[in-house]
C-alpha cells in the first residue's frame, strides 16, 4: 500500500454527490439551446469532474511529483499531435496543397440507412 | 522459494512497484485515448454534418451510464480505504459493488448498440459512427478488462490477501471513469 495515501481519505460521498450534481448540470445545459452554455456545461464541467476524480479518488495530488510530470507529458504529446494534424483535417487547402476531392466526398454526410431516431 | 513475484514486494522510485506500473499503464492510455479523442474533435469541428449524426445518440442512456460509472468509482475508492484499514471483507464487498457497476455499464451499452444497429447506425454507416463505435468500444473493452481483474482482486481481498492490489485496480478504474467523463459530452451532449 502506498504510504503517501495513508492519511488522505476524505469524504468520498460528498465528492460523489458533487459529481452527480455536475452530471445533472451537463445534461441540463443543452436544454437552454445556447451553444456557448452547452459547450461550458458539457466540456467545462467534464474538466471539473475529471479533476475531482483525479484528485480525490486517484489521489494524484499526494502521489510522487514525477507521476504528475508523467501524466502531464503524455497530455502535452496529445496536444502536439492535435496541433500537428488538425490543419490537414480541418482545412481544405494550404501552402502548395489542396484536399483531394475524394476526401471531401467521403466526408459529406448522411448515408445512414433506416430511419427512426432512437433518441 | 517464495511464490510471490519480487516485483510485488519491492518498492522503487519511492512508491510500490505495482502502483508505479499502473501509472505507466495510465500514461500510455492517455496517449491512446487522447489521440482518439483529439482525432474525433478535429473531425467534429471540421464537419458540421456530424452534429446531425450525433443527434441520434441517446443522451439519457449516456447519462445513466455516467452515473453508474461515477458510483462504481465511489465504491472502488471506499474499497481502497477499507483495504488500507486492513478490512479485507469490506474492501472485497466494495469491489464487488464496483464490479456490478461495470457489468451494468456493459449490459446497458449492449442494449444501446443493439438499438442503434437495428436503426441502421452501424460502424460503417459513416465516419461519425465509425468514431462512435471505436471510441466507445475501446472504452468498453477497458471496462471489461477492469471488472475481470476486479473479480480476481476481490476474491483475494476477501481472504485478506494482497490488499495493496485494491488500490491498484482502483486507480485503473478511476482512469476508465475519467475517459468516460470526456466521452460522454463528446458523443452524447455536443449535438
Amino acid at each position: 500500500m502506498s504510504d503517501a495515501h495513508e492519511s488522505h481519505h476524505g469524504n468520498y460521498w460528498k465528492i460523489w454527490a458533487w459529481l452527480c450534481a455536475l452530471l445533472v448540470v451537463s445534461v441540463a445545459g443543452p436544454f437552454l439551446e445556447i451553444q456557448a452554455v452547452t459547450l461550458i456545461t458539457a466540456f467545462g464541467i467534464a474538466v471539473v469532474k475529471a479533476y475531482l476524480v483525479a484528485v480525490h479518488f486517484m489521489h494524484i495530488n499526494v502521489a510522487k511529483r514525477y507521476i504528475v510530470y508523467l501524466a502531464s507529458t503524455t497530455l502535452i504529446f496529445m496536444l502536439l499531435f492535435f496541433a500537428a494534424v488538425a490543419p490537414d483535417v480541418m482545412q481544405e487547402d494550404g501552402s502548395n496543397w489542396t484536399k483531394p476531392a475524394w476526401i471531401a466526398e467521403a466526408q459529406t454526410p448522411p448515408t445512414v440507412h433506416g430511419g427512426a431516431n432512437p433518441h | 522459494m517464495s511464490a510471490t513475484p519480487i516485483a510485488t514486494t519491492r518498492s522503487s522510485a519511492g512508491m510500490p512497484t505495482g502502483l508505479l506500473a499502473v501509472w505507466w499503464v495510465i500514461a500510455s492510455e492517455i496517449v491512446i485515448f487522447g489521440g482518439l479523442l483529439a482525432s474525433y474533435i478535429m473531425h467534429r469541428l471540421a464537419h458540421d454534418a456530424w452534429s446531425a449524426h450525433a443527434a441520434n445518440t441517446n443522451t439519457w442512456i449516456g447519462a445513466f451510464n455516467t452515473l453508474v460509472l461515477l458510483s462504481s468509482s465511489l465504491a472502488a475508492v471506499l474499497g481502497h480505504k477499507a483495504a488500507e484499514e486492513g478490512d479485507g471483507a469490506k474492501a472485497a464487498r466494495q469491489l464487488w459493488y464496483t464490479f456490478a457497476g461495470g457489468a451494468t455499464f456493459l449490459v446497458v451499452k449492449g442494449f444501446e448498440w443493439a438499438m442503434e444497429i437495428s436503426h441502421g447506425y452501424t460502424i460503417s454507416a459513416n465516419t461519425f459512427w465509425s468514431f462512435y463505435y471505436t471510441a466507445a468500444g475501446l472504452h468498453a473493452t477497458h471496462v471489461l478488462a477492469g471488472i475481470i481483474i476486479m473479480a480476481v482482486v476481490a476474491r483475494k481481498a476477501a481472504r485478506n490477501v494482497d490488499l495493496h492490489h485494491v488500490e491498484l485496480i482502483g486507480v485503473y478504474w478511476h482512469f476508465v471513469d475519467v475517459v468516460w467523463i470526456f466521452l460522454f459530452p463528446l458523443l452524447y451532449i455536443a449535438k
